[in-house]
């Protein structure tokens, strides 16, 4: 008996086991192993991030030029979609059914239990339509963000676009805290102001029950932050004139760059064809943005600083022209023959017999003769080393106007342009192989040359400032700041002296005055116009017409350079758009209504 | 002022006066009725917290929600301690047969007629909304008569028919109940051999049964190469401590090949003879985290809740878990979650120390009954606690699998704490008069 009495201790021993066994465990899972919370977190708490507002852009006198408008995404969370009526689902978002089962197929796949976008961007009126059936599509829900609106069709080669983040940049540590999904500016202001216009984000916790549903914030939102709006940026662009400019440019194919010299600020920028900016934000992005890169005017070519390849013909003779003066190869009274020896020139014109009119008739025989004093300065006995020292040291004075080399524009993609080099002959010929007779069409702005049209306008505000220029740029205040970029408000000079100038600007004012610049003669308005024309030369086919010009002369106001592609003579085309577009600048009018005519009727791309 | 002759002289007062209410409450065992109390009101409270929704804050009294239910159905509990007080203990043992036999009708009444719910034919419809399951009767029914039978024989339990007449009236009613599908309150029958450990089974079956379990959850757990190397390694070690082992060399092959065989029949017996959702209730054992979303779900969320609680717990209706519905079945078989999560560390250990203080109370009780009948009930009733306890905590915790029994005296439900509550106050009864009973 007594040995059966004493079993009950056994059983004791067992209950206080078992309690103490769970009493250990229940330590070990609720207060040594800290997983457990974290995962309760996960389940309860969910993460959700504020977006910031994006900036907006500004053109020069506060019109809005970007802003965002809502957009409705379409969300689904495969699990929770029960019994989808899918044919009504078809009906509602007007998609064959294929389609419709395709895109749950890429639900699934993305996650059985995370909402993906279903369908992206509805309209808001699709989303009027789609929100009020909603009800009997659970596990589907609308998803609100914002995407880019642009109030005008204006300016889209500059302001480039955002679009989702490519899962390369996602890899890229220089995109660390941006999400799959996320938005970013892809090209032009977008991209290059990326960290100012998209803000910093916040994050909210918010309580969620097992099904998802919000159930109120976390801790009273102790831990959330607010989201910071993005800085507004106002750019230098003058939409009125931007807009005037493209109006001209319409059905062209070509750049125009327009510049405060004073400033650098770009006043207008037009890379032609140009698009309309919103066809990258609806839900056809992908189909319009392939279009677009592949149609054979090559549309999405940002022309103004991409346009590098093509020489600039009898504009860059200003350039040589302040060398030779610099160097003191000439005076502003040195005359040469129009001996036309090795050169020709199509002009027909009186002897240059001083600068200013061997700009005025563009003389290219002056210009050959100038350059080859330039070139073999008696450096070297030997003419080759002669040729290459003085081409080294006239390329030095060529590339402080901007020339040859990156200005620095606060756009994507910007290229350098080619200036010749002593290596670049060396390479092409053999060291000591090449004299001045191999360069000689270097004088005329032919040859190893090539210039973007930004650089031309940088030029133009180069001699507008008697000397220096501001590298031209897009945005002139970030924020409320009044301020550009701190590299945006440097004056970079050139090695040519402040005197040179005028000697040079006069012969400008001459060409615009009664020479092959008249069709941008402003002279009736009191607004003196200093420019010059220029034809580069294309291999492919018809010339490119190039003017370049600045007004008004004294105190100048604005610096431009017009390049139109496959349109002969820059007198005919080029010089007339300028013109046009500097008096809509400065006088805010258009009194030359024949010339506006004539611009619009494209006749100068017929003109042999 | 008759009062104190009474309480002094509490095991020598007269026939007459021993019917008594006075007397009853004064022999009652108050410690037992006070953690039975405590228990009760601890779970209505939380099974309030667990259907508190803070969308829609129902008052904890709304009959709406279980936790007003629950407080009709301790209603009802106080009326039936109160019946269950009131008629004369010795029905208990008289009538333990009867009970036990229309108790078995009841089960196979409820096999026939039932409408599956959930796949379990064990609910019977009494109509209007009120239903009864039959089988948690059958717990007090089975410990009556198993009292009763081996209160009527002889201590010896070496006579072999006695004890197959004693296995036959404990595997009777899980056999139903299992052919009911509600597997989970058949295995609660295995709690009785405790009991009738204390009564003198022989200690090889508690041995052998509790090393079978061991080792069908270490073969689930560990490979099984490993696992025979140690438990060939183990019987080694055995034969070298205890060199007379080998003069049961053969009895050890026997055992060595038995182990292996059951190690190597546990896969046969999870993928061939479980059903599917027991198949899933072993797997979510073994790894809940291979599906966490699919039969992982409970154990994982059950664990998060509980896990999530640290040591001070997250406060009253403060669980996220809880109050979002991330642990399913909240108020029944897994309201340990809610203790877990917004009590903590502190408040499960207290609440296994009440049980622990309730089930050693129990052994204390049984012990000092006079009669066989008495003692083997008081056995019983702790076994059963026990058992409830030892799965449901255990399968919230993760150290057993998700069977759906539920936490006694705490789970949200009429039919449990009925049953539970008629359970516990038989032995009361039989204890507050227990010096009426004589020594056999």
């Amino acid at each position: 008996m007594n040995y059966l009495e004493n079993r009950k201790y056994v059983i004791q021993g067992i209950f206080l086991l078992i309690g103490a066994l769970f009493a250990l465990r229940l330590f070990y899972i609720q207060v040594v192993d800290s997983s457990y919370k974290q995962a309760a977190e996960t389940n309860a708490i969910k993460t959700v991030i504020q977006y910031p507002f994006r900036g907006l852009i500004y053109d020069r006198n506060g019109k809005l030029l970007v802003q965002n408008t809502p957009v409705y995404d379409l969300m689904l969370i495969p699990k929770e979609a029960k019994n989808v009526d899918t044919l009504r689902l078809c009906r509602l978002l007007n998609l064959p059914l294929e389609d419709v089962r395709e895109r749950f197929r890429k639900a699934r796949a993305f996650s059985y239990v995370q909402p993906s976008a279903f369908y992206q961007k509805l309209s808001t009126q699709e989303f009027a339509h789609i929100q009020d059936n909603l009800i009997d599509f659970p596990g589907f829900f609308i998803n609100a963000r914002t995407a880019r609106g642009y109030p005008q069709a204006s300016l889209a080669h500059a302001l480039g676009y955002i679009a989702e983040i490519s899962p390369k940049q996602l890899d890229d540590p220089a995109y660390t805290g941006y999400r799959p999904g996320d938005y970013i500016g892809k090209s032009g202001i977008e991209l290059e102001y990326e960290k100012y216009l998209m803000g910093s984000r916040g994050v909210k916790y918010k309580m969620v029950n097992v099904r998802g549903i919000e159930k109120g914030s976390f801790k009273d939102g102790a831990y959330d932050t607010l989201s910071v709006a993005g800085q507004n940026l106002t750019s230098s662009i003058d939409l009125d004139l931007q807009e005037y400019g493209e109006f001209l440019m319409n059905g062209a194919k070509g750049s125009v760059v327009a510049i405060e010299p004073a400033t650098g600020e770009i006043l207008a920028y037009i890379s032609a064809p140009f698009y309309d900016p919103s066809l990258f934000t609806g839900k056809d992005y992908g189909k319009n943005y392939m279009a677009l890169l592949t149609d054979s005017n090559k549309t999405l070519f940002n022309r103004p600083i991409m346009a590098s390849s093509n020489p600039p013909g009898s504009i860059f003779k200003l350039a040589q022209a302040l060398v030779a003066l610099q160097d003191g190869i000439i005076t502003p009274e040195t005359g040469f023959p129009c001996n036309q020896s090795l050169i020709k020139c199509a002009h027909g014109h009186p002897a240059p017999s001083n600068l200013a009119l061997a700009i005025k008739y563009s003389c290219n025989p002056y210009f050959y003769q100038a350059f080859r004093a330039e070139v073999n300065q008696g450096r070297s006995r030997n003419t080759y080393k002669d040729t290459s020292l003085g081409l080294a040291h006239w390329r030095e004075q060529i590339l402080s106007m901007g020339f040859g080399k990156k200005l620095g524009v606060d756009l994507p993609n910007e290229k350098k342009g080619i200036i010749a080099s002593p290596g670049m002959y060396d390479d092409m010929y053999g060291k000591n192989r090449w004299k001045f007779s191999t360069i000689y069409s270097l004088s005329i702005g032919q040859g190893e040359l090539g210039v973007t049209p930004l650089q031309m306008a940088n030029f133009m505000a180069i001699m507008a400032n008697r000397g220096y220029y501001i590298t031209p740029h897009m945005i002139k205040s970030i924020g409320n700041s009044g301020h550009p970029l701190p590299q945006y408000e440097e004056q970079h000079h050139t090695t040519i002296d402040k005197k040179y100038y005028e000697p040079v600007i006069q012969g400008m004012a001459d060409v615009v005055a009664s020479g092959t610049g008249r069709n941008a003669n402003l002279e009736k308005l009191g607004i003196t116009v200093c420019g010059k024309t220029g034809t580069a030369e294309n291999p492919q086919g018809k010339d490119h017409a190039v003017f370049v010009a600045f007004a008004p002369r004294e105190n100048p106001k604005i610096a431009i350079a017009v390049y139109v592609e496959n349109a002969g003579f820059g007198a005919q085309s080029a010089a007339p758009i300028a013109g046009l577009m500097i008096e809509k600048y400065l006088t805010d009018s258009v009194s030359r209504k024949p010339m506006e005519k004539w611009v619009l009727s494209r006749k100068y791309l017929e003109v042999e | 002022m008759g009062v104190e002759p009474k309480v002094l002289g509490g095991r020598i007062v007269t026939p007459q006066s021993r019917r008594t209410s006075n007397s009853m409450l004064m022999n009652m065992d108050w410690v037992t009725v006070l953690l039975y109390f405590l228990l009760v009101g601890l779970g209505w409270m939380n099974i309030y917290a667990a259907v508190y929704s803070p969308d829609n804050v129902v008052n904890i009294l709304s009959f709406d929600i279980n936790s007003g239910k629950q407080l009709v159905w301790i209603g009802a509990s106080l009326l039936l301690i109160l019946v269950l007080l009131v008629v004369d203990y010795k029905v208990y043992e008289h009538l333990a047969y009867p009970i036990y036999g229309t108790i078995i009708l009841l089960l196979l009444v409820t096999l026939v007629i039932a409408k599956p719910i959930a796949g379990s034919r064990s609910w019977l419809d009494l109509g209007g909304g009120i239903r009864l399951q039959p089988a948690e009767l059958a717990k007090f029914a089975t410990a009556l008569a198993a009292s009763k039978f081996l209160g009527s024989i002889s201590l010896r339990q070496q006579n072999f028919k006695d004890q197959m007449k004693l296995a036959a009236i404990t595997l009777l009613p899980p056999l139903i109940i299992i052919l009911q599908n509600e597997t989970g309150s058949a295995l609660v029958f295995a709690a009785f051999v405790l009991a009738y450990f204390r009564e003198g089974m022989s200690p090889l079956i508690l041995i052998v049964g509790g090393t079978a379990a061991a080792i069908f959850i270490l073969t689930l757990l560990v490979p099984k190469l490993y696992l025979i190397i140690g438990i060939t390694l183990l019987m080694a070690l055995a034969t070298w401590l205890d060199y007379r082992l080998l003069r049961r060399f053969k009895t050890m092959i026997v055992l060595w090949v038995a182990v292996v065989g059951m190690i190597f029949s546990v896969d046969y017996f999870v993928n061939n003879i479980l059903q599917p959702h027991q198949q899933n209730r072993i797997k979510a054992l073994i790894n809940p985290e291979a599906d966490p979303l699919g039969y992982g779900w409970n154990v994982t969320q059950s664990k998060i809740a509980i896990g999530s609680g640290g040591f001070w717990g997250k406060g009253f209706l403060e669980g996220t878990q809880t109050k979002f519905d991330f642990v399913p079945e909240q108020s029944t078989d897994f309201i340990f979650c809610t203790i877990g999560e917004e009590h903590g560390w502190l408040g499960s250990t207290i609440l296994i120390s009440i049980f622990m203080l309730l089930l050693i109370r129990i052994v204390f009780i049984a012990e000092r009954q006079k009669s066989v009948f008495g003692r083997t009930y008081g056995y019983c009733v702790a076994s059963i606690i026990f058992f409830h306890f030892l799965v449901n905590v255990g399968m919230t915790i993760g150290l057993a699998p998700v069977v759906g029994i539920p936490l006694p005296f705490f789970s949200y439900g009429g039919s449990s704490l009925w049953s539970f509550t008629i359970l516990l106050f038989i032995l009361i009864a039989i204890d507050a008069n227990r010096s009426q009973e004589l020594v056999r």
